[in-house]
């Protein structure tokens, strides 16, 4: 296999960790909320994933108690950032250590074992084609984020639900003037962006990479973060976005196999410094982040 | 029906109390966790918070620690109460411990008093360097300061990582991913004979010092906190932004990169890969939890480095996983951020749900 196939083959899978959490941070961004506890979501979600299928859950039980895992996380950070008022930048990074610490903790004894990952689904017709067929052999949760993806677009774009999110992030003070209950639909985008993380983070230790390390998630609950910066609140740039990172990943594995005279330490850096160059590019764009930003973005709001 | 009501002044004894009380839920709610656990709370209670003052030893080393976690978290405040969030502390720490380190691997037969005071100040001037790139970064090209500060300190991760397995490593180190042994003028000169506490420890001190004069009495301070407190109205005031964020992140990159470069050139003695134990995250809860104030800090750094203490302790006697003092960091800062909400509101009961 060159290259080029093995990169196109194996992005969807390396973009679904990037992709499902960006897609739960969207929803609670576009309500306003900044979760910067990201990484501990995706980190404890990780560690409870693989080790219900280490102890023989299976698969299915493992990604609901990775999005318990979330969840339970997300309502800490609700409790205090929506209920008691506190700075959402401060809770934020206090609940993405609670996460991380957690997610050792209960990884400890786990540390270096291995699992196995969930067999590929072909794409009939498609999967024979020359160069991209290896696009369409992926694992169920892949396609199910591809599902994800195209029905978060859908509510955003036309239904009453998204223009309500979009609302109490714009302005929640005249939401909740016309009867919208602000402090609850946050909630429930917050718990929303907790579940998700938690399969983020599930996938990536028990379908990506199924093994456990602690400290595996290594940043992707951060560039997430970027990523939705990058896509400017858009689902369908925010896809794009994942996809980059996930060839830039695979990119990375491709020259250490072929032998390039590079550092692995600087292929390995790679997507950091690329999400360092994208954010600076689109940020100093102010045009296109006050057309597409959310207005009341980390403020808190009370009555 | 009860609700947050905003109070007519910050209460001041809340203010006191909200670390204490964030203390003693961490306490509860932890040990509660290591019950469920299978451990015993009693042995873990002694093993992380009464064993660390119980000998001399062990005391020492709490100071030791206090150190680092001081210097960093005093060079995080000053940024956080100008809504300035340097995340990348861990970043810089590293930096300043490898450009520290350069002098004794590229000259280890140098000899002679100026060798560990240039480490120091190569340290700082890494970590400085580190912070560039997210100041230039927020004032330029007005990116978040958390995000590139988080990236650069994953960046400064595997260029340690670079260094220690290519052109640093010791050829006599076994293949370990360490540099050589520093000689003996790299090392900062022992304060209190018998331990490790070094003189580095009186930097620290003098930060706090310099820290709480520049933030409690000067002008430029004051600077600082209208433009956290009220940017708009520190803009009418002509107070420049820019110079902040620069500032902010250069004294945050500067102190961290002391403490790395100090923690090399003290208890380490050589670069290698856990030259940081999470010195540069701890700092955000120290920083925070000393109420973003010069002195709270020193208190909150000293608290901060006995868990670290409790922490190698409670592992030996009470079997308890080293992850486990991450979890009590991380809930310490969330029962104070809780706790901290009722210095400016209190709770009122109402009987019918207000309209």
């Amino acid at each position: 296999m060159s290259g080029i196939e093995f990169i196109l083959a194996g992005m969807l899978a390396a973009a679904t960790p990037f992709l499902l959490a960006a897609l739960g941070e969207l929803v609670v961004e576009r309500a306003g909320v900044l979760n910067l506890g990201l990484e501990g979501m995706m980190a404890l979600g990780a560690a409870i994933g693989f080790i219900v299928v280490y102890e023989g859950g299976g698969h299915v039980a493992a990604f609901v108690a990775a999005g318990f895992a979330g969840v339970g996380l997300a309502l800490i950070f609700a409790g205090l950032a929506l209920g008691l008022r506190a700075n959402q930048v401060a809770v934020g990074l206090a609940v993405g250590i609670l996460g991380q610490g957690l997610s050792s903790l209960v990884g400890n004894s786990y540390e270096s074992l291995t699992i196995t990952g969930l067999p590929k689904l072909a794409f009939p017709g498609l999967s024979d084609l020359p160069v991209v067929g290896g696009m369409f052999v992926q694992d169920i949760v892949v396609w199910l984020s591809l599902v994800a993806t195209a029905a978060i677009w859908a509510m955003f774009r036309y239904s009453r639900l998204g223009l309500v999110l979009r609302a109490i992030g714009e302005n929640p003070t005249a939401a909740r003037a016309i009867g919208y209950r602000v402090i609850a639909l946050r909630l429930w985008a917050v718990v929303f962006g907790g579940a998700m993380a938690g399969f983020a983070g599930a996938y990536a230790a028990t379908v990506y990479t199924p093994l456990w390390a602690d400290g595996m998630i290594a940043g992707r609950g951060w560039i997430a973060l970027a990523l939705v910066v990058f896509g400017t609140w858009l689902t369908g740039r925010i896809f794009f976005g994942a996809l980059l990172f996930g060839a830039l990943s695979l990119a990375s594995l491709v020259a250490q196999t072929e032998g390039w005279a590079v550092p692995s330490q600087l292929l390995s850096s790679l997507p950091y410094i690329v999400t360092i160059v994208v954010l600076g590019i689109i940020t100093s764009n102010k045009k296109l982040l006050k057309l597409n930003g959310v207005a009341s973005l980390g403020e808190t709001f009370g009555p | 029906m009860i609700h947050l009501v905003r109070r007519d002044r910050a209460s001041r004894r809340m203010a006191v109390a909200a670390p204490l009380l964030a203390l003693l839920a961490a306490i509860l709610s932890n040990l509660l966790l290591f019950v469920t656990m299978g451990k015993d709370p009693a042995a873990v209670f002694y093993a992380l918070l009464l064993e660390p003052f119980l000998s001399w030893s062990s005391f020492s080393e709490v100071l030791l620690k206090t150190g680092p976690l001081l210097l960093i978290a005093q060079g995080l405040a000053i940024g956080f109460r100008a809504k300035v969030f340097n995340i990348g502390a861990e970043g810089q720490f590293i930096l300043g411990a490898i450009f520290a380190s350069a002098i004794p691997v590229y000259f280890p037969q140098a000899t002679g008093g100026w060798i560990w005071p240039a480490m120091l100040v190569m340290g700082a001037i890494g970590g400085a360097l580190w912070a560039v790139v997210p100041a230039f970064w927020r004032v330029r090209l007005n990116a978040n300061e958390i995000l590139v500060t988080l990236m650069m300190s994953l960046i400064a991760v595997q260029l340690l990582n670079y260094l220690l397995l290519g052109p640093w490593k010791d050829p006599m180190g076994f293949n370990f991913p360490q540099s050589v042994m520093f000689q003996y003028d790299a090392m900062i000169p022992i304060l209190l004979p018998g331990t490790r506490v070094n003189a580095s420890i009186l930097l620290a001190f003098l930060a706090a010092l310099l820290a709480w004069i520049y933030m409690q009495r000067s002008f430029g301070g004051y600077q600082f906190l209208v433009g956290g407190l009220a940017p708009k109205a520190a803009t009418y005031a002509g107070f420049s932004q820019s110079r902040a964020i620069w500032l902010s992140l250069l004294i945050g990159g500067f102190a961290a990169g002391l403490a790395g470069a100090a923690e090399v050139a003290g208890p380490i003695g050589q670069l290698q890969r856990s030259i940081s134990t999470g010195y540069g995250y701890a700092a955000i809860i120290v920083a925070y939890l000393g109420g973003l104030h010069p002195l709270g800090i020193v208190a909150s750094a000293f608290l901060m480095a006995a868990l670290y203490i409790g922490g190698d302790n409670a592992m030996v006697s009470a079997d308890l996983p080293v992850a486990a003092v991450r979890v009590f960091q991380g809930s310490l800062l969330v029962c104070y951020l809780a706790a901290i909400t009722f210095v400016r509101f209190r709770l009122v009961r109402t009987k019918v749900a207000p309209a």
